[in-house]
């Protein structure tokens, strides 16, 4: 096996271990619109990232970041619907990046590439930034795990047993923010959504507690990844669609298994 | 008919006000929680109950008027309902340890003591409105605490799992010794349940026993559609004793003039023949 299909299958397989217990998360919480808003923003923070000479992971993150602060304290206005809302920034976050890039005529990127990612040409050092920033994600989710359920199950009980829910809220956005900026390479910015969500949601029937949900919700991604890059190195396809391809594909295989009535 | 200040207070509201919007929720309410008491907000719907817990428990501050808790208190409250997603899979059991980690041998008592060991490995989702709020007073109840706050307990319950309900909190309250806060817009054997009652309807109509209340006018003008219910009227009862929710004879609870209304419940002497 080639030197870059491998670096392509340690960093997709990093990714899915993160977007697994997080992905669950974003189920839970019908947040998947919401993850949609953040990861069309990245293409804002590699511009501003490339632009600035600053290294692109850091500015996206802290775009995502930022973007999913505001968010959160725009949630609170009764102006808008939330999915307006979303919808309105979601696509307003891409196209002001789209614009962005186009006013840096000196830089090269591959449109195609940001949007629906180039998982054969990660690199040695993309592949620290994955297992690295994972690691660091993963941490910081275990640490917030219960506190994080209590306040998905019921914000306002889980409050008045002490968990700053904000803080947690806050935490939470965070770790999404690093998982889109690390999936990035992975699936593309269009894409990204899909990695959390769908080996989640297809992990759900197998499950009969939140972790063994999320879990198994790294292990479908995991093999996602795997026979995604199978798929696209035996059929010449583009990759990380066929990653996302497959992923549905176990999403649809799961449904076949019969639901025990007492999970 | 104003209440006397508990020996042992836990929580006290002092000229609490909160506007929402253009319109006054709650307009200087005074309320105190002690040790061991059952205190029953009831109002009608919109009234603020809901509300005036929420500032109580500290989800909520308001605009003007003072919140003390007993320092350190420490407060089960279990919420008006609780609707999980059903994307995630929570076993009872699992959702009781959301509220922290207990020891095992505590954990099986309070199971026993609210009757849900037989629920633990059962998916939330699953489980009947009755058996729900077991499994949320149970929650409540593995924290120790001092005060609950029960915000329209029995709401889901019918009058049989309602009287069974109240009367599980007033044995909790007898052996535990707690305050107990709870709301409800029901009425008759929510009251037989209570020490205390205050009538809210935006601001405080009145308090008191729950037989001074049921007499007291503000009362009245609040619920004359139920108190014309004939037959309804399983509470208000014009002998020297009450009833307690499981039928029991209870001595008088209090020394006051009643009204003169009729009423053909249970209780009255219907001839047979």
């Amino acid at each position: 096996m080639d030197d870059f299909l491998l670096r392509a299958l340690a960093g997709g397989i990093g990714v899915a271990i993160v977007a697994g217990p997080l992905g669950a998360f974003v189920v839970w919480r019908r947040l998947a619109y919401f993850g949609d808003t953040l990861s069309h923003s990245a293409l804002l923070g590699i511009a501003i990232g490339l632009a600035a000479g600053i290294e692109p992971e850091l500015t996206t993150i802290s775009v995502c970041a930022g973007l999913a602060v505001v968010l959160v304290a725009l949630q609170h206005q009764r102006y808008l619907a939330g999915d307006t809302l979303l919808g309105i920034l979601s696509h307003s976050a891409l196209s002001l990046g789209l614009v962005v890039v186009a006013f840096m005529p000196t830089l090269r990127l591959d449109l195609m590439t940001l949007l629906f990612g180039d998982i054969l040409a990660v690199t040695a050092s993309d592949l620290y930034w994955i297992w690295g920033g994972g690691a660091v994600s993963l941490a910081l989710l275990a640490l917030l795990w219960r506190k994080l359920l209590a306040i998905t199950v019921h914000e306002e009980l889980a409050r008045v047993e002490g968990v700053n829910a904000t803080l947690v809220r806050l935490g939470f956005m965070l770790l999404i923010a690093l998982v889109i900026a690390v999936a990035l390479k992975i699936v593309g910015i269009l894409l990204i959504t899909s990695l959390l969500i769908v080996p989640a949601a297809a992990a759900r029937r197998l499950a009969a507690t939140p972790e063994a949900m999320a879990i198994l919700a790294a292990l479908v991604g995991s093999l996602s990844v795997a026979m995604g890059l199978a798929f696209s190195f035996a059929w010449d396809t583009p990759t990380g669609p066929s990653i996302v391809v497959a992923a549905a594909t176990l999403f649809a295989a799961g449904l076949l298994v019969p639901l025990r009535r007492s999970i | 008919m104003n209440a006397p200040a508990p020996a042992e207070p836990l929580l006290t509201l002092t000229g609490v006000s909160l506007r929402q919007g253009n319109s006054t929720t709650l307009d200087g309410i005074d309320l105190a929680v002690g040790r061991g008491e059952i205190v029953t907000l009831i109002g009608p719907n919109g009234a603020g109950k809901t509300t005036l817990l929420r500032i109580g428990l500290g989800l909520l501050a308001p605009d003007t008027g003072e919140v003390w808790r007993r320092p350190k208190l420490i407060v089960g409250y279990m919420p008006q309902r609780i609707a999980v997603d059903e994307t995630m899979p929570l076993t009872a059991g699992r959702f009781l340890a959301l509220g922290g980690r207990v020891p095992r041998a505590h954990r099986d008592a309070v199971a026993a003591e609210t009757n849900i060991v037989a629920l633990l490995g059962r998916p939330v989702q699953r489980l009947s409105g009755g058996e729900m709020q077991r499994v949320l007073l149970a929650r409540a109840l593995l924290r120790k605490p001092a005060l609950l706050v029960l915000d329209e307990p029995a709401q889901s319950l019918d009058v049989t799992g309602q009287a069974e309900f109240y009367r599980l909190i007033a044995a909790v309250r007898t052996q535990r010794g707690c305050g107990v806060l709870l709301v409800s817009h029901d009425l008759h054997l929510v009251m037989g349940a209570a020490d205390r009652v205050v009538c809210l309807n935006h601001h405080v109509c009145c308090t008191g026993l729950p037989h001074d209340v049921r007499a007291h006018p503000a009362y009245r003008a609040l619920f004359p559609v139920v108190e014309d219910m004939a037959g309804l009227a399983v509470y208000t009862h014009a002998h020297n004793h009450e009833h307690a929710p499981s039928g029991a004879v209870l001595p008088h609870a209090g020394d006051h003039a009643h009204d003169d209304h009729h009423h053909q419940g249970p209780h009255d002497h219907v001839r047979h023949g």
